[in-house]
């Protein structure tokens, strides 16, 4: 009892950050619950991927691979877990919340008549869970009762695993699926292209809002400064909205949720379901030119200037530094 | 073909949301009550599908108190057909509302459930992908794209990184993201046809479900507040502070 199951999602064998935040919290979470961690990672074939996750602290690696498995498809995904779930009769189930987590375990939940915890931030002494509401305006602590539990965690709230000297166990399954109820195809995954790092993983973030008046301003105003810095680039809704930038570059309580060390809010007026996404960055700087802008409130460092201007010549200013 | 689309009433996305002092809930008063922003993109969708293919119906579902009513109203005023409200007052977890969705989709038969991705309110992103499993159905979560032919449905979804592609046979669960099309109003000759079309009551216990939830929502609290910092004068003092104070470039 009071084993905990992560799920470890991989991508051609390689482990994102969210991936190894989900093992941080699954170990602290296995340890508050005097179990065992366990990380299971599923495709085709995951050697790879398994090898690296048995460096992580875990007390075992399940590799399941399976045709089925090759992408990733609900349908297939439930099944294996669910399976591996009940034969190893752990007490929670815990992933990530990236689009693979918040998409897989709710299904995964129903498959077990498990209770579901969505994004929980905390983990509390008496086994509840801490979680955000309303675009984070309100914390939650809930009780999940029964067994198994499922949670997914909120990638901002955790440390990431740190690698160890020992190696776990890994042990390979072929997991037993119904294909027959199987349905789902995956076609194709059209990547964004992009140099620049993965909004979740970056450590400055720099977003614009409607102020930046469209898609051309975020590539010759907002980008070089993304660039100069070696940030990530984000967006608020309303751009979004407007069309000037896709979707998956949108930091909200609908779109990403982002904690860098640096949050540079361009443009932005500061709307709760941005605020939502972004408000647990360490260091945030906005840069608007209305003064009133709720973005000014949760700001440690507010200039209200015509953006414009103020980007072009911070691009200059951080250049400077760079030579000095 | 016929489409079932489950709507929730949640507050306005523009409501500033307060915790009550003794942590039981939110403050309710003033608020003003909607149709889930990712529901009424749902809606839409189902509109849509239903004139493309030039024939079909749309029906809403919600499980709520009786003054769901009015949002249903609203969702019948946009097009839908008719409306079917589940009537309950007790607190049902996700998985109990999916129980209860399946239970309706088992009598209505559907082709094709399409519904929001999350609800506003408690920010779940569960109930879709529940419904799906519950009923062994495939499921697109975070759709921008829905296309059908021949009982194929073809779904671009928002991940991580850029868009999948998915298919699948109908029937099936589809959740919408923001950008899958913008929700029309409802007009006045709308307005006037929602007052004739149907709502069906349906008592929740008549369904016969056990639907004792499994999460429990222990407390509410607010959130720690930010401190707002200071304003900076200029560019310069700006990007000086970043370097030698918050240390951050």
């Amino acid at each position: 009892m009071g084993d905990v199951l992560v799920f470890a999602e991989q991508k051609n064998g390689h482990l994102p950050k969210t991936t190894l935040i989900a093992l941080g919290a699954g170990l602290e979470l296995a340890r508050r619950q005097g179990g065992r961690c366990i990380a299971a990672t599923a495709g085709k074939q995951v050697d790879v991927a398994a090898d690296t996750l048995a460096n992580y602290g875990v007390s075992e690696v399940l590799a399941l691979e399976h045709p089925a498995l090759e992408h990733y498809v609900a349908d297939a995904y439930a099944q294996a877990l669910a399976a591996v779930a009940t034969e190893r009769g752990v007490e929670t189930i815990l992933a990530s919340s990236t689009a693979v987590g918040k998409d897989l375990m709710p299904r995964l939940a129903a498959r077990l008549g498990a209770a579901m915890a969505s994004d929980v931030i905390e983990f509390e002494e008496d086994g509840t869970f801490v979680r955000p509401m309303y675009a984070g305006n309100a914390l939650a602590t809930v009780e999940l009762t029964g067994v198994p539990k499922v949670i997914t965690v909120r990638t901002t709230a955790f440390e990431p695993a740190a690698a160890s000297q020992s190696k776990a166990p890994v042990s390979k399954l072929t997991p037993k699926l119904d294909e027959k109820v199987l349905k789902m195809r995956f076609v194709k995954f059209e990547e964004t292209k992009s140099e620049r790092p993965q909004l979740t993983e970056a450590q400055i973030v720099v977003s614009g809002g409607r102020g930046l008046r469209s898609a051309e301003n975020f590539k010759t105003v907002l980008e070089p400064l993304v660039d100069e810095l070696g940030a990530a680039m984000g967006a608020s809704r309303a751009a979004v909205d407007a069309g000037f930038v896709p979707n998956d570059l949108q930091v909200g309580q609908t779109g990403k949720v982002v904690a860098p060390a640096l949050y540079i809010a361009v443009g932005i007026s500061g709307a709760i379901q941005h605020l939502a996404g972004m408000k647990d960055s360490k260091v945030i700087v906005a840069i608007n030119k209305d003064e009133e802008a709720p973005i000014f409130n949760v700001a440690d460092y507010g200039l209200v200037a015509d953006l414009f201007k103020a980007v072009p010549e911070m691009v200059e200013e951080i250049r400077k530094l760079k030579r000095s | 073909m016929k489409l079932l689309v489950p709507i929730k009433r949640v507050p306005d996305p523009a409501t500033t949301i307060q915790v009550r002092p003794d942590g039981t809930g939110i403050v309710t008063d003033n608020i003003k009550w909607v149709i889930n922003p990712f529901d009424e993109i749902a809606i839409e969708e189902a509109l849509r599908i239903k004139e493309r293919l030039g024939s079909g119906e749309v029906v809403l579902v919600t499980i709520g108190e009786k003054s769901w009513q009015e949002q249903l109203r609203t969702g019948l005023a946009m097009g839908a057909d008719r409306a079917i409200l589940v009537v309950n007052d007790k607190p049902l977890d996700t998985l109990a509302i999916a129980r209860v969705l399946a239970k309706v989709v088992a009598d209505e038969k559907p082709d094709l459930v399409i519904m929001g991705k999350q609800a506003i309110d408690d920010d779940s992103n569960q109930v879709g992908q529940m419904l799906a499993e519950l009923l062994g159905w495939p499921q697109a979560t975070f759709a921008s794209k829905v296309e059908i032919s021949d009982s194929v449905c073809t779904v671009v979804r928002e991940v991580d990184g850029g868009l999948e592609t998915v298919q699948f046979p109908l029937p099936a669960v589809i959740t919408t993201d923001l950008r899958l099309n913008e929700p029309r109003y409802a007009s006045l000759p709308g307005i006037m046809k929602a007052r004739k079309k149907e709502i069906k009551e349906i008592p929740v216990e008549n369904l016969g479900l056990d639907l004792a939830p499994k999460l429990k929502i222990k407390a509410l609290k607010a959130p720690p507040k930010r401190q707002a910092g200071r304003k900076v004068s200029s560019v310069q003092e700006l990007v000086h502070l970043l370097h030698t104070e918050a240390k951050v470039i």
